[in-house]
């Protein structure tokens, strides 16, 4: 049975709709110890037939530890979200509930190579000289 | 912000999955942001509020 509903996934399919470029979730997950991995690969299988521009590549995370690290990935479910390059975005967790509306917000911006944000942000953060890891949690509703 | 700079990377965590990052960072509500592990700014803030407080904790830890 999919997780999103009908009417859901029509909304996400014209969310998606004018996604300029392709995007790759480079899907972390692994068999045992893991509730929310299978989940997150059915949600991720639904999303990626809302839209042709979103491919899904799966990784096992015990069997490609390296590649995980590359990506800056310690544990599972993540989800490296990188279009024409690799801007360091990442989710960790199932992406249900309010995540999976930054999960979409993420795509959008990454397929566009644009944040959207103003150029007085723009230019603060461009001023940046040394690397900043942010962190941010949130809760599925 | 990890669109516009390279220094920057951006972790979305599902805190309810991660109890061990929750008591790490002390999470008591969410939005939460740890900018670097060590400067936290909470709840969601206006943009340039959220990216001068993020450029300037960067500076600084």
């Amino acid at each position: 049975m999919p997780i999103l509903s009908p009417s859901d996934a029509a909304r996400v399919r014209e969310m998606l709709a004018n996604l300029p470029a392709p995007v790759r979730l480079v899907f972390f997950t692994q068999t045992l110890n893991c509730e929310t991995c299978e989940p997150t690969k059915q949600i991720l299988g639904e999303l990626a037939e809302l839209s042709g521009q979103i491919t899904i590549e799966e990784r096992n995370f015990l069997l490609e530890g390296d590649l995980a690290a590359a990506y800056g990935i310690d544990r599972v479910p993540a989800i490296a979200v990188v279009g024409a390059q690799d801007y360091g975005i990442r989710f960790l967790g199932i992406p249900s509930g309010y995540e999976f509306m930054s999960l979409l917000d993420a795509i959008q911006v990454v397929s566009a190579g644009d944040s959207g944000l103003n150029e007085a942000s723009r230019a603060m953060i461009a001023s940046l000289e040394s690397p900043v890891a942010l962190q941010v949690f949130v809760t599925p509703t | 912000m990890a669109v516009e700079s390279g220094n920057v990377t951006s972790f979305i965590v599902e805190a309810s999955e991660y109890p061990d990052l929750v008591r790490k960072y002390q999470v008591s509500g969410v939005p939460k942001t740890m900018v670097n592990g060590q400067v936290e700014i909470l709840g969601a803030r206006p943009e340039e509020d959220f990216v001068r407080t993020a450029v300037g904790a960067a500076a600084v830890s």
